[in-house]
């Protein structure tokens, strides 16, 4: 699956594998980061982006395969060999140093003059908007701004690369989403690669140039957030980023899929298989067309379930038409509509309404594990 | 599917940096140190168990004349009786007292609280001299004891309930802090009765706690010496037998035999509480909310007058051998003098013994914990060399296991064999030190365990990404973050080696007499207000350093209090 | 403090500690001399001060313990000796570790002078010489006597009578040189099977066993024992001191080791070695000696010691020096068995 941009990568992950014991965390892991880029690793607790991660920082060094930066083969160096800033989850701040020497840090080993970090570390306060905090203690400042004095702390002696490792889960939801932005701002202006991870895929969404979508100690997909919530290369990625509709469906002739008895039209994604076979249907809540009128070419459903969440609202429908025909087992179907259309629609439990499946919105995959 | 292609890729072995070999290099040392200071001494005792006088391996030859002589193993029996009372006894009483330190409304806690923390400033032996004063034959409440004799069982069993009482207690406050309140409103909720909360919530919720106790008494009255060694009498007890085979009968092996059947029971109290005290760990919810008792006429004067009766027997005891220090002439002239503060005439190494502990302690807790802290450190934040840091952990929990007597015997054969190029210690005070440092290693390093784990571990990482060394980091960052808890660690290892007895017993020479050892020998010389004397010199300097230690901690806690979390 | 000490630790700790000499900087190189002895601590003083007033370039460092303990030191340390010369231990000991090829002998100047049943004279030059006999003596308490109505006793017997039951201390053979020449000397008066038998009947009395020879006096002068079974230095100095003590020598005879030195076989410091051993049978010496101690080697020395039981010259019984050291394991194993560890049946 690997890498559309060869060339001139500045970071090149090369069959990567990590063993604990018998434990294999992370399986033959290839990637390529462009100087500059920002990068998510995204994937639920366990499926190796921390791993990833903390290889490619030397924390934890790989059992095979490569890591370069910047054209330097940096595969089994120390940390303190290579070239990075590093802002944990915990932070890890120096509890007895105030923000200033915090941040000042690495700096005071480097045979730097007093005077220029002194304003190497002023710089830094004012890009992270801490100057009013200089002098205090990291127990006393809020979980946002100690997060910044990590950021700056790992900036101030300018590394080639950022690594985070899920900067912002400690944080509550309205921070969080603030400095979101304000990270991404940051790392646009300075234009250092940046690798995050975390398991929040709205974060990964709003923020990464490239999102690498991880499972199981594999790379699922690798793209932009546009592309891999619009085309999810497997079942997990449509079901980890964003929220997926699966429906069981049996492949007709004539580049036709029934599901729950009706007959949808996919074309050219049905390549490969034949009449008879059995394959999962996805499509997004929000991509599911919804008409009250009779006849159209949807599938009859009645709603069962209507939940507001504010600006839309999610229904929750089973299909009615013919006995015993149903989307597959304890399978949950979804549909969004937003309000004016929830509205317009008249939507409430119990109301029966056509629920039309667009070709162009609609994926077919081989049922999970049988591929 | 991509798999098998690269299955054959190169393994990657990490480059290690110069900083990793001085981390692996100072944790080999200390590995080293503890492999000299326990493992090749264990061995040499063992060993020696085996052998005759003449050093030819004999077999099981003494073992078997020790379970053929009954006036040996008889010792087993009374040791075990001695200790499974005291155990009895200190485990109910430090429980009610605990009870009433965390769970009524009792006034002058704190103060009770220190004053059931007095025995640990003294060597056991003082507490066992004060009893003579007290119940011997010329004892002040001598009929309280119906005209039983303190020399026996009776003496032993009141002195270490003495002794053990402040170690039991810390172990059930701890445990009863732990309880949740939570449980507590539910059971009230319910309607449950006082007695039937205390035993649905309260018991349950202390029962590891309540184990754990049982056994850290066990291990330190069996392996106790001073107490039976004043007061016991006829009765033999196993610690005992190991000085009088040794010291007075030169049978160097059955004195090995003997430690070895010490050793046994002392292991298994120390595994069985290392079990528990995992299980317990695993107990805790994290988001257990501290129980705050409520005013209950009733339980709190009951409580209080529980707390006053043990309070008074700790500090009359303490009082007592006070008295006696000061007395002329026991019983005859009690006008006060310090002519028993006169060290000079007695046995035991005179003013000098007392330097000389002051001396060790000193070292004991400067070099202690230095090397302590340092061990600890590298076995919780280093990276790789697992196999080392693994060994070196199994390395430091050996020490509490092994009694002090045990250590020091072990300790004479593998310094003064004639082939050992570490010969030179011997009668030393490097030796002492050694000793000391390595008997009191355990409870240290897992003090400053506890404490490291406390703090982020990624402070390592940071520092190395930021290209800083693991040691300046150490300095600038872990010690003063962890002061607190190397101050309690150098306190800890300053008073124990001030108060120790069994361990150095076998060890001084002339130059170095010891404090502790010099009660022993001025007790046994009969000179038994001399030895009360020096022991309240101990107690002095124990209680001096303690207060030390607490102006300190509380000057650094105020002094950082600006980024240190309550 | 006079001096702290110079060392390194060496092991794992790779670092060195240092402590620099205080005070006394460069002295006199004396000769540090260091000497075994079960001499009584209250003692020593005067004897290194003494000494070193006529040595002045020898230094006398002192390792002291009772007999037993002194003894089982020195035998723990055989194959690498540590004293430079034993002094003023029981010859019964100094017996036993000259089988182990310990002492080399060495014949002081004025050794003409002593009386020869008082040094070694099996061997030529002496590997042992005598400086003054210790006698066992019993120590009455008269208070607690007259509390509990104890009779004084006057013989070894009377301390079987059920009278005395529960008010008798005496010190462990097993660690005890005084407790040692008790039981021997009971066996040489009585022979080993009534030896045997008297002491099963004083067992029955003994409250409890020391582990030092002195302690049993100083107990009784204390009133925590009414009688205890010691030694007449102990019993006349307590008494000195004021303890209402009657200090007793049996009438069937009194057990008795001679307090004697031996050098120390390969010694680095064999010239003071040899200075002390002449120094001890000095007549200045032996007049320090009667200070404290009725019998002393050199005879027409001795002058009556206050508050020593008197005529117990006599009653000092015709000591076999070589069967006691020869028979000494013998004789503890089997008291051991007897009375040791015999927990309280109550």
């Amino acid at each position: 699956m690997a890498n559309d941009n060869n060339g001139e990568a500045y970071l090149r992950v090369r069959n990567l594998t990590k063993k604990f014991g018998e434990f294999t965390a992370l399986k033959n892991v290839s990637l390529d980061v462009s100087e500059g880029e920002f990068v998510c690793f995204l994937g639920p607790s366990g499926c190796g982006k921390t791993t990833l991660l903390r290889a490619i920082a030397g924390l934890d060094i790989q059992t095979m395969g490569t890591v370069e930066q910047a054209g330097r083969d940096i595969s089994a160096l120390p940390p303190n060999e290579r070239d990075f800033g590093i802002v944990f989850q915990s932070y890890a701040l120096f509890p007895n140093l105030s923000v200033t020497r915090n941040i000042g840090y690495g700096l005071e080993n480097r045979n730097m003059p007093k005077a220029d970090i002194a304003a190497r570390v002023s710089d830094l306060l004012d890009l992270v908007g801490l100057r009013d905090h200089a002098t205090k203690y990291p127990s006393q400042l809020s979980g946002g701004q100690q997060q910044r004095v990590a950021l700056a702390r790992a900036l101030a002696t300018s590394p080639g690369l950022l690594l985070l490792d899920e900067p912002l889960s400690a944080l509550d939801a309205k921070v969080r989403v603030h400095l979101r932005h304000e990270i991404k701002e940051l790392q646009e202006k300075i234009g250092i690669t940046t690798i995050m991870v975390t398991h929040d895929q709205e974060e990964a969404l709003a923020m990464a140039d490239r999102i690498v979508v991880m499972n199981h100690g594999v790379i699922e997909q690798v793209g932009s957030p546009e592309d891999i919530y619009a085309d999810p290369a497997s079942p997990f990625v449509a079901d980890f980023i964003g929220t997926t509709n699966f429906v069981d469906g049996e492949v007709q002739a004539g580049g036709r899929v029934s599901v729950a008895g009706v007959a949808i039209d996919c074309g050219a994604a049905l390549d490969g298989l034949n009449p008879g076979d059995m394959v999962t249907v996805c499509i997004r809540p929000e991509d599911v067309q919804v008409s009250t009128e009779g006849g159209g070419a949807g599938i009859p459903v009645t709603i069962t379930d209507v939940e507001f969440l504010g600006s839309f609202h999610r229904c929750h429908v089973m299909p009615v038409n013919g006995a015993g025909q149903t989307f597959g087992k304890d399978i949950d179907f979804m549909i969004d509509l937003s309000a004016g259309r929830a509205r317009d629609l008249g939507i409430r439990e119990g109301m029966a309404v056509q629920a039309a499946l667009p070709p162009e919105f609609v994926r077919i995959y081989r049922p999970v594990g049988g591929g | 599917m991509r798999d098998a292609a690269v299955a054959q890729a190169p393994r990657i072995t990490p480059k290690v940096s110069s900083e990793d070999w001085i981390m692996r290099a100072v944790l080999v040392g200390i590995a080293l140190y503890l492999t000299v200071s326990i493992l090749l001494p264990l061995y040499a005792i063992l060993s020696k168990s085996f052998k005759n006088a003449d050093g030819l391996f004999v077999g099981l030859a003494n073992y078997v004349n020790f379970f053929s002589t009954p006036a040996l193993f008889w010792s087993i029996e009374n040791s075990l009786t001695v200790t499974l009372i005291c155990c009895v006894i200190v485990v109910t009483l430090a429980f009610i007292y605990a009870y009433a330190l965390t769970r009524t409304c009792i006034p002058f806690k704190s103060l009770f609280k220190g004053v059931a923390l007095l025995p640990i400033l003294m060597p056991s032996l003082l507490p066992a001299i004060a009893l003579v004063y007290l119940f011997g034959n010329q004892g002040i409440i001598k009929d309280w004891l119906f005209g039983y004799e303190i020399y026996g069982p009776i003496g032993i069993v009141m002195g270490e309930c003495f002794y053990v009482f402040p170690h039991v207690l810390t172990i059930m406050l701890i445990a009863m802090a732990n309880s949740d309140a939570r449980l507590y409103e539910a059971s009230d909720a319910l309607g449950a009765s006082k007695i039937k909360t205390f035993f649905t919530v309260t018991l349950p919720s202390v029962r590891y706690g309540l184990v754990s106790a049982f056994f850290v008494c066990f291990t330190l009255v069996i392996t106790d010496f001073g107490v039976p060694k004043v007061v016991g009498g006829k009765y033999n007890v196993l610690a005992t037998d190991i000085y009088k085979q040794v010291v007075g009968r030169q049978d160097f092996e059955m004195g090995a035999v003997v430690s070895m059947v010490l050793l046994l029971p002392a292991l298994f109290a120390f595994a069985a509480d290392r079990i528990v005290q995992r299980r317990q760990v695993a107990l805790l919810s994290a988001r257990a909310v501290p129980y705050q008792p409520k005013k209950n006429r009733v339980v709190d004067t009951a409580m209080l007058a529980f707390c006053c009766l043990i309070g008074l027997i700790l500090v009359s005891i303490l009082g007592m051998a006070c008295f006696a220090s000061f007395a002329k002439f026991w019983p005859y002239d009690l006008s006060l003098s310090l002519k028993h503060y006169n060290f000079d005439l007695m046995d035991g190494g005179s003013w000098n013994a007392y330097w000389n502990s002051i001396e060790l302690a000193a070292w004991t807790a400067v070099i202690g914990t230095a090397m302590v802290f340092t061990g600890a450190y590298l076995v919780e934040k280093s990276k790789g060399f697992h196999s080392g840091r693994a060994a070196m952990q199994l390395l430091c929990m050996i020490p509490m296991a092994v009694p002090g007597l045990v250590l020091g015997l072990a300790y004479v054969f593998f310094f003064n064999a004639p082939n050992n190029p570490l010969g030179f210690l011997y009668h030393t005070m490097p030796i002492l030190v050694i000793c000391t440092v390595t008997h009191f290693y355990t409870v240290a390093h897992l003090t400053a365990a506890t404490a490291l784990k406390q703090l982020d571990g990624e402070f390592e990482s940071v520092s190395q990404s930021l290209k800083v060394p693991f040691y300046k980091t150490f300095f600038r960052i872990t010690v003063p973050v962890c002061m607190p808890a190397i101050l309690d660690i150098s306190m800890y290892l300053f008073v124990n080696a001030m108060t120790t007895v069994s361990a150095v017993v076998f060890l001084y020479s002339p130059d170095t007499a010891l404090a502790s050892v010099a009660i022993l020998n001025m007790d046994d010389a009969g000179d038994v207000a001399p030895a009360a004397a020096m022991g309240m010199m101990i107690v002095g300097t124990a209680a001096a350093v303690r207060l030390v230690h607490a102006g300190l901690t509380r000057g650094i806690l105020a002094r950082t209090q600006a980024w240190r979390k309550r | 403090m006079k001096s702290t000490w110079f060392s390194s630790l060496g092991l794992g700790l790779a670092t060195v500690a240092t402590a620099a000499i205080l005070g006394a900087a460069p002295a006199k190189a004396k000769t540090d001399l260091l000497v075994y002895t079960a001499v009584e601590a209250d003692e020593l003083k005067k004897f290194k001060t003494a000494f070193e007033k006529d040595n002045p370039d020898v230094n006398i460092k002192w390792v002291r313990d009772s007999t037993g303990i002194i003894t089982s030191k020195l035998l723990a340390e055989k194959e690498n000796p540590k004293a430079d010369i034993v002094w003023g231990v029981a010859a019964t000991s100094l017996l036993l570790l000259a089988d182990y090829d310990y002492f080399q002998g060495y014949a002081p100047k004025g050794l003409d002078k002593l009386s020869k049943k008082y040094y070694d004279t099996t061997n030529t030059p002496p590997l042992w010489v005598g400086q003054r006999a210790w006698i066992a003596s019993v120590c009455f308490n008269t208070v607690e006597g007259e509390k509990y109505k104890l009779p004084i006793p006057a013989t070894w017997e009377d301390l079987t009578k059920p009278v005395y039951k529960g008010h008798v201390i005496m010190p462990n053979p097993n660690s005890s040189g005084t407790g040692f020449l008790d039981v021997s000397s009971w066996i040489q008066i009585q022979g080993e099977d009534k030896a045997w038998k008297y002491m099963d009947a004083l067992h029955k009395n003994i409250a409890r066993y020391t582990h030092s020879g002195s302690k049993p006096c100083k107990l009784a002068a204390k009133g925590e024992i009414a009688i205890g079974i010691s030694f007449a230095y102990r019993g006349a100095k307590s008494k000195n001191e004021g303890a209402p003590l009657e200090v007793i020598a049996p009438s069937e005879g009194v057990g008795w080791d001679l307090e004697s030195f031996a050098i120390v076989k390969n010694t680095k410091n064999l010239k003071a070695a040899q200075a002390l051993a002449d120094w001890s049978v000095s007549k200045t010496a032996q007049e320090i000696y009667n200070e404290e101690y009725a019998v002393v080697a050199m005879p027409g020395i001795a002058k009556p010691v206050k508050n020593f039981p008197v005529g117990i010259e006599d009653k000092m019984i015709k000591n076999d020096f070589k069967w006691a050291a020869a028979n000494r394991i013998r004789i503890l194993d089997e008291w051991r068995k007897r009375y040791d560890g015999k927990s309280e049946p109550k």
